[in-house]
């Protein structure tokens, strides 16, 4: 609105101006009139009369073109302020105002024409009158001019004064008089076809009947629109300053001077922005990267170069290929209850397979995610490790053992059972030309048998469970030895010749000399009398504790006996027969000792206890060795020991080499109770309380590089286990391949 | 003695081993930048041999790194890209601070980015080797496609995964790779940023991966659709909507057109390769591999000529995908998916998949089926009978093709059927069976009743033995009795006797090989066992399926 306002002014003033400037030209007497003009323009604002000059000097530029306007605002503007005086005082009503603005402004654009005429009459008629004259001539109008000069002072001042102001002459302007009262006012109204275009005039007071164009400016200016009747406010705009490069500048002015120095704010800001760059502070704009995601052959040229990390790269192991099982229709189904009875970490598939009877009903997995995360998990942070699959044929490991039907011969079947005993057999003993069986039971009785008829010749109830029995090794004499509660006791069985049963008299009969230094030692000996002669019992050796085991020495004079017990060093007792004569070898209490044995032809004496096997040699009078192997039976022959261990254990030993067992055989799968030799041929058996009997054929080869050959040859069964025992002792027939064993099953079985 | 006094746990094994600790520190980098560099680099940890060892003396439970991996890491130049994020992270969190949106635009543009395609190349030297890692890859791949959008990862990444893989999907199409499937279900505290990581490695490996297979078929590699097919698709939409990015993605997801290729070549002739006969013994090898490659090239065969129509409520793009893959044709409801080539009025259409239990509107010259006809097929290599797959019919169970019976082994019945389908042998018919086995079960009942009369027979033998003992018994105590002689099987004596043997042996066995053999025999028990209790099942339910049907009857 401003600016069609504004340029609908400018063409009216444009208008004005080429009237105006026909004058100018006309008389050029202008220029000289020019320093009368501070005095002349009272009326005016300052303001308004430079730009009177200036609309002179630049008869083109803007400011010229607002001149005009600028002089008719000023006016109004006094109007303006009369205007709103009178409303307060008079209370007119807003409608009345503004027709009676409109219609100032209406007497004043009718003015202009003649207004600046006017001034330079008024110029004129100060300076040359003669002028002024002439101006008049030209003038149109016959009214008088009758300017009134009082300024910009509220006109109700001089509402109780008979005149309204002065005029240019300083002569007062009365006021037309008006008799008109309200009677007359309505008359007229009735009467006057032009009163509602009759408007008075503030300044003079009188009445002014507006003219058909004014009245239709009024109007236009009503609603809004320009007062030139001829402006078409839609012309199309020019742009001067559009984006096509102009030949000539829109604008004649001369660039500022600000524009040819650099601005010293400007140069900061690029310092600062110069120096964050240096430092790295505003990094320049990325270019936009789309290598990122685009795809080449990265294989193009594959460089066989395999790095070290390559060769130590462990790759995870896949995911198993889903079975069976897995199938949505699987073959064959799992009840859900036996996998929900299983804890989580046994049961052998994470998940219960499903049936379902068409592809429709099969859910979503709802577990995937979980999976895929576990995966990715094992993938990352799962420590991994080479193992080596073993992938063997079972059949390798088993190693290549000589042929049992080679290494013949050795007891294969049982032959003869020796019936008998009521309670179990726990020592069996086998005479030295191999035609007796001597065994003691724990139902107190020691009996004899025929090795090849198996018939029990005699029995000696000697009223004790029987320990152990052994039968002296020496063939000329024919002795045994029983150990009994804390008793040992000397049979002669007489089931030899009369030549050995007689040897065996002299031997028992033959010395009494030391009788007189025994009562010092701890063991008594005595001569039996009686029914217990009869039986054939010739010599009972009392002993402070219950006696375990008894073992004879290969000559026959010496026997050796056992009395287990920790807290005493009164283990092991030797007695020599010929003198009757005992004594107690060692000083110290080494270990509870479980059996002790002499060597069959060296002078060796062997102590097993708990821990350890000790030799000592009996000429020296000192240990040789000490074998690292908790025993309770021993066996030796020659240079070997075996060592039979209630924790199923058979341990082999060669003398020569180290103290640990050269050999370890688990063949029981219980406790091994008993372990023989055999005297001539390479075997040896041990007993268990599994109920079987194993021969092993055991060959040492002279050549000392090569290694023995232990090879099991045989199980024998046939013991029935009773009361968790099974076979109890074992022992070989001195010439034949024979073995003997005795069980808790109170019977005694030969194998041959 | 000189010198200095060695001290312990300077040298060998525990200076081969850091702890994740110190891996950490030493690379400077906070537990999920090292979590993510050891994803990307594919490190991870070792198990020592002596853990005590290296773990100076400590048991406690430590997982540890070779350091040659941590020293490697310290190379990478991605752990520098690491820091420069999280720089970026702190400037930003800043300028939020502060309200300094232009900073926090500017930030934002400058957001570092790394590429992973010279970690790709360094892990996987060879395509070959790529190739083995892939089966994760896809696995992630599909697993984040199937993933909502409005979930915890970014949307692009979800869309460069169904990206990938579908071209995957059209790779194996259109090079017919596909050897066996298998339809399985089984029934979250996840940590999606772990996934995340993997899933970003995954994708550059498949992208490099499907690149290089493309150019292996000659394919174009952001894969384009066939001239042809594109302009039919072009003509159906083009008044939709224009081809964009995202509609031609399912488009070809779609799966029914096949792809451009650099040279279009319609018929390539394979030229034959000459064989060169070595040695005699080569030539069976030779054969059998001529053989397998018959066999394979008629797999890849299997569906041409086959037209197929997807109902909608079966598994589109799984069989689409397959019947695709063995030169089948496929089409499905215009309303299931883009990119359906025909409908159902079609009258060459020969199979129609359905997976419900009748069907309103059949039409006569095609077969109704199942879909689990289709991934049977594929894994038995050959067309089987559709008797046993139309609508309403019980389904045969559906067998795992990644299963390989040893001998031994328990061997479903169907799998046996179908061997014997794929040796050509014509299947006998059940009702003839059935007659066979009725007859066999009524000659041992038969049997059974002879042996009842025999042994009654034997009974009334051992009576009047018992009675005349008795007899005996009354004349007199002592008596004589003839001795039986025993009859000696030589055979079965050898046999015991080389039985024995062997027990003797195994009593001399080493305690470790010992223990290795009992374990290798408790396996091999236990196999026997399962076997011999899955044919025990199967037995009992066969028995039970007949008893109904005669109970029907």
């Amino acid at each position: 609105m401003e600016e069609s306002s504004s340029s609908s002014t400018r063409s009216a003033a444009q208008t004005h101006k080429i009237k105006e400037k026909e004058p100018q030209k006309g008389g050029k007497k202008r220029t000289k009139a020019e320093e009368e003009e501070e005095e002349e323009l009272f009326n005016f604002k300052s303001k308004s009369t430079e730009e009177e000059e200036e609309d002179e000097d630049l008869s083109d530029s803007e400011d010229s073109i607002f001149s005009g306007l600028e002089d008719s605002g000023s006016d109004e503007d006094d109007d303006d302020e009369e205007l709103s005086d009178d409303g307060d005082e008079e209370g007119l009503d807003d409608g009345e105002l503004k027709l009676e603005q409109t219609q100032q402004i209406g007497i004043e654009t009718k003015k202009e024409t003649e207004e600046t005429g006017e001034t330079e009459e008024t110029e004129g008629g100060r300076t040359e009158k003669a002028k002024q004259e002439d101006e008049y001539v030209h003038d149109s109008s016959d009214e008088e001019d009758i300017r009134n000069t009082v300024g910009n002072v509220p006109m109700e001042w001089y509402r109780d004064f008979p005149h309204i102001g002065y005029n240019l002459d300083g002569k007062k302007i009365y006021k037309p008089i008006r008799n008109k009262d309200e009677l007359d006012d309505f008359l007229d109204k009735m009467d006057n076809p032009d009163y509602w275009r009759t408007v008075p005039d503030k300044q003079t007071g009188s009445d002014v009947v507006l003219s058909d164009e004014q009245v239709q400016l009024v109007n236009r200016l009503q609603r809004g629109q320009f007062g030139d009747a001829n402006f078409n406010e839609y012309e199309p705009q020019v742009e001067f300053f559009s984006r096509d490069v102009m030949l000539h500048p829109v604008t004649n002015r001369p660039a500022d001077k600000r524009s040819f120095i650099p601005s010293l704010i400007e140069k900061e800001k690029v310092s600062k922005l110069v120096h964050a760059i240096k430092m790295g502070w505003i990094k320049p704009r990325r270019v936009e990267d789309d290598s990122r995601g685009r795809y080449y052959d990265l294989w193009a040229n594959e460089d066989s170069s395999i790095l070290a990390r390559h060769k130590m790269h462990l790759p995870a192991p896949k995911i198993p290929l889903p079975g069976h099982q897995e199938s949505y229709n699987p073959p064959t189904g799992v009840p859900r209850a036996l996998w929900e009875q299983q804890d989580p970490c046994d049961r052998k598939l994470p998940f219960v397979p499903r049936k379902f009877s068409s592809l429709r009903q099969v859910p979503a997995f709802s577990r995937f995610i979980h999976e895929r995360f576990e995966r990715c998990l094992d993938l990352y942070l799962c420590p991994r490790q080479r193992k080596m699959r073993v992938n063997v044929n079972p059949e390798d490991l088993i190693p290549k053992l000589p042929k049992p039907k080679d290494l013949q011969p050795f007891p294969t079947t049982q032959s003869l059972v020796y019936r008998g005993h009521s309670g179990l057999v726990r020592s069996i003993s086998v005479s030295p030309s191999g035609q007796w069986l001597a065994s003691g039971s724990d139902d107190g009785s020691v009996r004899f048998w025929e090795v090849c008829s198996s018939r029990c010749l005699k029995t000696v109830q000697v009223g004790g469970a029987v320990k152990s029995v052994a039968w002296n090794p020496n063939p000329s004499v024919c002795l045994l030895a029983v150990a009994l509660d804390s008793v040992v006791l000397i049979l002669s069985p007489s089931l030899a010749d009369r030549q050995v049963v007689l040897s065996s008299e002299r031997l028992l009969s033959a010395p009494q000399e030391a009788d007189a230094n025994e009562g010092a030692g701890p063991v008594t000996w005595s001569e039996t009398e009686g029914e217990e002669l009869n039986h054939g019992i010739r010599l009972k050796i009392q002993h402070p504790k219950a006696v375990q085991q008894v073992s004879w020495h290969a000559k026959g004079d010496y026997v050796a006996s056992v009395m287990p017990d920790h807290s005493s060093n009164l283990q092991v007792l030797i007695h020599q027969l010929s003198r009757r004569r005992s004594q107690n070898p060692f000083r110290k209490n080494k270990g509870l000792v479980q059996c002790v044995s002499f060597h069959p032809v060296r002078p060796y004496f062997f102590v097993g206890t708990q821990r350890s096997v000790r030799i000592y040699n009996l000429v020296k009078q000192e240990m040789t060795k000490k074998l690292q192997a908790n025993s309770k039976w021993i066996s030796q022959h020659g240079d070997h020991v075996i060592c039979g261990s209630y924790d199923c254990r058979l341990s082999w030993f060669d003398l020569d080499l180290s103290t640990k067992p050269y050999k370890m055989l688990r063949h029981h799968k219980k406790a091994v109770r008993g372990v023989a030799y055999h005297r001539l041929y390479p075997l040896f058996a041990s007993a268990s309380d599994d109920g079987t009997v194993i021969v092993c054929h055991g060959t040492v080869y002279n050549d000392l590089l090569q290694n023995p050959l232990i090879v099991p040859v045989k199980v024998l069964r046939g013991h029935e286990i009773t009361h968790d025992l099974g076979v109890l002792d074992v022992t070989f027939h001195p010439t034949q391949p024979w073995v003997f064993s005795s069980g808790a099953d109170a019977t005694i079985r030969l194998f041959t | 003695m000189g010198g200095l006094q060695k001290k312990k746990y300077e040298r060998g094994s525990a200076t081969n081993y850091i702890t994740r600790n110190k891996a950490r520190k030493k690379l400077q980098l906070s537990l999920p930048d090292f979590r993510r560099l050891c994803i990307l680099k594919g490190i991870y940890p070792h198990e020592p041999k002596h853990k005590k060892k290296v773990n100076k003396g400590s048991t406690a439970p430590r997982t540890f790194y070779l350091l040659k991996d941590i020293r490697f890491l310290l190379h990478e130049p991605i752990v520098g890209k690491f820091r420069e994020y999280k720089v970026f992270v702190r400037k930003l969190k800043k300028a939020y601070g502060k309200t300094e949106w232009s900073s926090v635009e500017r930030l934002k543009e400058n957001k570092p980015a790394y590429k992973l395609d010279h970690i790709i190349k360094e892990r996987y030297p060879s395509f070959i080797d790529a190739l083995r890692d892939i089966d994760d890859a896809l696995c992630m791949c599909f697993l984040f496609s199937t993933f909502a959008r409005t979930g915890k990862c970014h949307v692009q990444t979800i869309q460069l995964c169904r990206r990938l893989t579908v071209e995957w999907m059209n790779y194996v199409i259109a090079s017919r790779a596909l050897k066996k499937v298998q339809l399985h279900t089984h029934p979250t505290d996840v940590d999606y940023r772990v996934m995340a990581t993997f899933t970003e490695f995954y994708t550059t490996l498949l992208g490099f991966i499907n690149f290089r297979l493309y150019h292996s078929l000659n394919l174009l590699y952001p894969p384009k659709l066939d001239v042809k097919a594109e302009s039919e698709l072009k003509e159906e939409n083009d008044d939709d909507y224009a081809m964009n990015s995202e509609s031609y993605l399912e488009k070809l997801s779609a799966l029914s057109a096949s792809l451009a290729r650099v040279v279009s070549t319609a018929e390539e002739d394979e030229a034959e390769l000459d064989q060169f006969p070595v040695d005699g013994e080569d030539m069976a090898n030779m054969e059998a591999r001529e053989k397998e490659q018959k066999q394979e090239e008629a797999q890849k065969k299997l569906f041409e000529g086959l037209k197929f129509f997807l109902n909608r409520e079966v598994p589109r793009e799984s069989l689409a995908f397959l019947i695709r893959c063995f030169g089948g044709e496929v089409s499905w409801d215009k309303s299931v998916c883009i990119g359906s080539t025909y409908e159902v009025k079609d009258e060459t259409i020969t199979h129609q998949i359905v997976d419900r239990p009748n069907i309103d509107k059949q039409y006569i010259n095609r077969y109704y089926i199942q879909p689990q006809w289709v991934y049977d097929c594929v894994n038995a290599k050959i067309i089987l009978p559709v008797e046993d797959y139309f609508l309403g019919v019980t389904l045969p169970p559906h067998l795992s093709p990644f299963v390989e019976e040893k001998d031994g082994d328990y061997v479903p019945p169907e799998k046996l059927k179908i061997m014997a389908l794929q040796r050509g042998e014509k299947p006998a018919h059940e009702q003839e069976d059935e007659e066979e086995e009725e007859e066999e079960d009524e000659e041992e009942e038969e049997e059974e009743e002879e042996d009842d009369n025999e042994e009654e027979g034997d009974d009334g033998e051992e009576a009047e033995e018992k009675n005349l003992k008795k007899m005996e018994e009354q004349r007199s105590q002592v008596k004589v009795t003839a001795g039986k002689v025993k009859v000696e099987n030589p055979a079965r004596l050898e046999q015991e006797e080389k039985a024995e043997e062997k027990r003797l042996a195994i009593m001399m066995m080493k305690k470790k090989e010992k223990y290795l053999y009992d374990k290798i025999m408790f396996g091999k028990k236990r196999k026997v066992r399962e076997a011999n209790k899955l044919a025990a099942k199967r037995k009992a339910h066969d028995d039970a399926e007949k008893s109904k049907k005669k109970a029907r009857k």
